[in-house]
């Protein structure tokens, strides 16, 4: 985010996009009823009627994939109403001209019917987010989890640039993330193509740098993404992996792609709390401490580093930094640290937006990177005054359709996401007895139109297949989805929603489009 | 805004205007009992027993609604603002159930706390006690409008910070209780449309609604609270992991959470049942013919090292790879960092950032 949580309160203008904040950031979605109290403007869009999308002035009900439509016509109507933010294009953009002829063919009357929003609601919303004294974005995997993830980011960007919604309190663009330390992990540079704190591996002066630094020559070479991972597994190339907490049979698409890339590895090592669907895969399964058990730090959506204190002694005895360390230790890297807090010390004096940062001062109180000296106070918003990369550049991003759509064999678009009550792939919420008797079974959302058609009532149990495989599931009738598409989420390991999705990527971030695919709904009867 | 100087108890403060009687006590470190009042919600002024008393006024105002004005000589424990706290206090242990033996909000109690403070024993009053069925019906909340003292903090704070609405007063005067619309269930999800976060629960001041899962197993002070940060969403929440005997047998509030307060979703208070299932791993396993076999660390991680390094010299760097996790903290994460850059050699590490 570049904003803060609690600025969100202080937004007049929420534009919500691809995001049931409700559902998938609870304490969030508090903070926006807070603006809404406050009388500030709340717009959703969203192809699903959530509960955000209720509390909303404006629900868009979004077509899938038609992130870039929208965005993209509301920066045209801003542009061709002279609505947009002349002093702030002036002085910190650059390529204003790009994305004014790219978008000159956007107007509202063009897309509305791909959008699925009258012209004038699109008109009307954008005039508002022009106006507006603090404008916010908020989004999370329904802007990501396409084939056009980057460029539907792009998208955002041009629009909160255009109309100067960026780097001031309670405006700027803000990306949801959706794990709890997500943030710290691509901080922490578990990225294949950037050292701690967003170094480029490409940038020879980091070679050096983190080479010697390390007292180990470092690659310049981009690595593989999971998914490539997952596809060199399978064609032999990649023959050892190390997984540490991660459930990919669950959590990735295509599931059967997956379990064959693992299985013809030569080692893999797990590291979890539990046996899960991809530790069963392993040669070696290492006991894992769970977050009662160690001391570190997590780094939220809003770029604050807090503590994760030890409550309790790790089960099987080891934190998992101490298991890891010791496997560096034994491959002939010796790393001894006496505690967590050294390995953060270690850690903040590569990583520049963490280098004012220690266990000591975090004892204190959180802090939001960049916090690059310890008499620094942390940043609050980002990008006030200055971009980071100097210049906010425009980009001219077009429609593309998701790459999968329905056709007559497989008429039905599936969405996945989170629900309220479990989490991710459900290792942990699963195990929860509360959580369990709320919810401890899943379902499909199907629109009643469609339900009538197929002849399915509430709890029928329906056969959902796409071109990679089928699962069973219960029907859960209800005009939360539109007609033409149906919603589960991947937290259940007996309705794996993941056989189902397409793993077809976004060229550019490498994430798949697990939130379009075309699927065929049978009832088992 | 102006300053307003006044006297409490014979002490001189200074504060903004418009500065409630309460709040300038609170700042001089002066504690005046509350039981409806709650700095986050709306003030209805309702319970009174934070009255005081002002020179010059005859009645005894409640401070929490009682702004501060110029000169204001306010005493907070005179005779007068006693024995009304005492009538209070009386008046409602009339009708409370005297169980504070069982009562898991023994040691933690408003109601207990005060009683005690101003020395009522028991009340002076005789008559009929209401008695309501207990609500079990929710998976995570017991409630026992008994014991309610309509202080109305969990109407407020469900309908003014959790946006649901679910409780209302019913009925009035003796049979007045606290409960969700139709007095349906609380676990009646569908009908109450409750989310179980559990604000209600970290507002309540006495032993009407507690977590179902900590019922008999501690006192207040037997449990080590250690405030950390919740495993779940990318919101960060704080809260205090309830320890007791080596065991997490809770998660409460804690109001210096600078993301959420006290509030929290139902994950973060509800979910960690995980940490001490019977399943977790606690041994090493490795495969020898499709079996896991339990062993040591030590062995476990010799094999993994050795395996590890063969593969490298044979193979290459290239034939390496990390994928690190989105859940694990920042200092494991940087070591994975360091697995793959370092001791395998490669830019092959990942996590699933993307999903
Ligand atoms: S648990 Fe949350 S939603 Fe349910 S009644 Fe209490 S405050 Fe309201
Ligand atoms: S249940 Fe608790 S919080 Fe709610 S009115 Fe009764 S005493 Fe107050
Ligand atoms: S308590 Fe809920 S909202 Fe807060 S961090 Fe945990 S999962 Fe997210
Ligand atoms: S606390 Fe002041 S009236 Fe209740």
């Amino acid at each position: 985010m570049t904003n803060s949580i609690n600025e969100i309160k202080n937004c007049d203008f929420l534009f919500v996009i691809g995001s049931n904040t409700t559902e998938t950031h609870p304490i969030i979605s508090l903070e926006m009823r807070k603006a809404l109290g406050n009388g500030a403007t709340l717009v959703v869009a969203d192809p699903r009627k959530t509960e955000i999308a209720e509390l909303a002035n404006v629900h868009v009900a979004l077509k899938p994939g038609a992130n870039i439509p929208l965005l993209n016509t509301m920066c045209n109507v801003i542009i061709a109403e002279g609505l947009y933010d002349k002093e702030f294009v002036a002085n910190r953009t650059e390529g204003f001209e790009e994305l004014r002829l790219g978008v000159a063919n956007f107007t509202p009357e063009n897309y509305a019917g791909i959008i699925g929003a009258p012209a004038e609601t699109i008109r009307e919303i954008a005039r508002g987010f022009a106006k507006a004294k603090n404008a916010a974005i908020f989004y999370t995997m329904g802007i990501t989890q396409h084939t056009t993830g980057t460029h539907n980011v792009l998208a955002v960007a041009n629009l909160s640039m255009l109309t100067g919604q960026i780097g001031k309190p309670s405006s700027g663009v803000n990306p949801l993330r959706g794990q709890n330390n997500v943030q710290g992990a691509c901080d922490m540079g578990a990225l294949p193509n950037v050292f701690p704190g967003y170094q480029a591996v490409t940038d020879p002066a980091n070679v050096e740098k983190f080479s010697k630094t390390w007292g180990m020559q470092q690659s310049s070479k981009v690595g593989l993404t999971v998914g490539e991972m997952m596809d060199a597994a399978h064609n032999g190339e990649l023959k050892a992996l190390y997984i540490l907490g991660e459930n990919p049979m669950l959590s990735d698409p295509d599931i059967t792609h997956v379990e064959h890339a693992l299985e013809k590895l030569e080692f893999l090592v797990v590291q979890d709390l539990f046996l899960t669907e991809t530790a069963m895969l392993a040669d070696v399964v290492l006991p894992g401490a769970s977050f009662a058990e160690k001391d570190g730090t997590f780094s939220n959506t809003e770029r604050r580093v807090q503590r994760v204190r030890k409550a309790v002694e790790p089960v099987a005895g080891k934190a998992d930094w101490e298991v890891i360390a010791e496997i560096l230790t034994g491959m002939g890297f010796p790393h001894k640290y006496c505690s967590a807090s050294d390995v953060f010390d270690e850690m903040a004096k590569v990583t520049p937006q963490y280098a004012g940062m220690s266990f000591a001062r975090l004892d204190e109180g959180s802090l939001q990177w960049p916090c690059p000296t310890p008499d620094h106070a942390g940043t609050k918003y980002l990008h006030q005054g200055k971009f980071s990369r100097g210049l906010g550049k425009f980009s001219a991003v077009d429609f593309e359709p998701p790459a999968e759509l329905p056709d007559a064999e497989y008429p039905f678009v599936l969405n996945t996401g989170r629900r309220l009550y479990h989490y991710h792939t459900g290792t942990m919420t699963r195990r929860a007895r509360g959580l369990s008797i709320i919810y401890g079974e899943e379902s499909i959302e199907i629109n009643p139109a469609d339900a009538c058609k197929l002849g399915v009532c509430e709890g029928d149990q329906l056969k959902v297949s796409s071109r990679r495989g089928s699962i069973t599931i219960k029907a859960n009738v209800t005009d939360r989805v539109p007609q033409g598409m149906v919603f589960t989420s991947f937290h259940f390991a007996e309705a794996a929603v993941n056989f189902l999705t397409n793993s077809a990527c976004d060229p550019i971030a490498k994430i798949p489009e697990l939130k379009v695919c075309a699927v065929k709904i049978e009832k088992v009867s | 805004m102006a300053d307003i100087t006044l006297q409490i108890n014979g002490q001189k403060v200074t504060v903004p205007a418009g500065t409630t009687v309460l709040e300038a006590a609170v700042q001089m470190g002066i504690d005046i009992p509350t039981f409806c009042h709650d700095p986050e919600l709306s003030k209805p002024g309702a319970c009174r027993i934070c009255v005081v008393e002002i020179k010059g006024l005859r009645n005894l105002p409640p401070s929490c609604v009682t702004t501060v004005t110029e000169g204001m000589e306010v005493e907070t424990e005179s005779e007068a603002v006693v024995n009304a706290r005492r009538t209070i206090i009386d008046l409602l242990l009339a009708n409370h159930p005297q169980d504070c033996m069982t009562c898991q909000k023994f040691g933690d109690c408003k109601l207990a706390d005060y009683a005690y403070r101003y020395g009522v024993r028991t009340t002076t009053f005789i008559g009929d006690k209401t008695d309501f069925p207990p609500d079990e019906s929710s998976a995570v909340l017991s409630r026992d409008m008994n014991k309610c003292i309509l202080c109305g903090k969990c109407v407020r704070v469900c309908a003014e910070i959790v946006g649901r609405n679910v409780y209302d007063f019913t009925s009035r005067g003796f049979t007045t209780k606290v409960a969700p619309a139709l007095d349906v269930g609380l676990g009646e999800l569908d009908e109450s449309h409750c989310v179980s976060c559990g604000s209600c629960v970290a507002v309540c001041p006495v032993g009407a609604i507690v977590e179902k899962n900590m019922k008999g197993k501690a006192r207040p002070w037997e449990v080590k609270k250690v405030k950390t940060t919740c495993p779940y969403c990318g919101c960060g929440c704080n809260f205090d992991l309830n320890v007791k005997d080596g065991k997490v047998i809770g998660v409460t509030s804690n109001p210096t959470a600078e993301v959420n307060g006290r509030h929290l979703c139902v994950k973060g208070r509800f979910g960690y049942d995980f940490i001490h299932s019977s399943d977790r791993l606690t041994r090493p396993l490795i495969k020898k013919d499709d079996d896991f076999i339990e062993v040591s660390w030590e062995e476990a991680l010799r094999y993994v090292v050795s395996r590890l390094k063969d593969i490298k010299e044979k193979n290459g760097s290239e034939a390496m790879g990390v994928l690190s996790s989105a859940r694990c903290t920042n200092e494991e994460n940087y070591l994975m960092n360091k697995m793959a850059r370092v001791a395998f050699g490669t830019n092959n590490i990942d996590h699933c950032a993307r999903l």
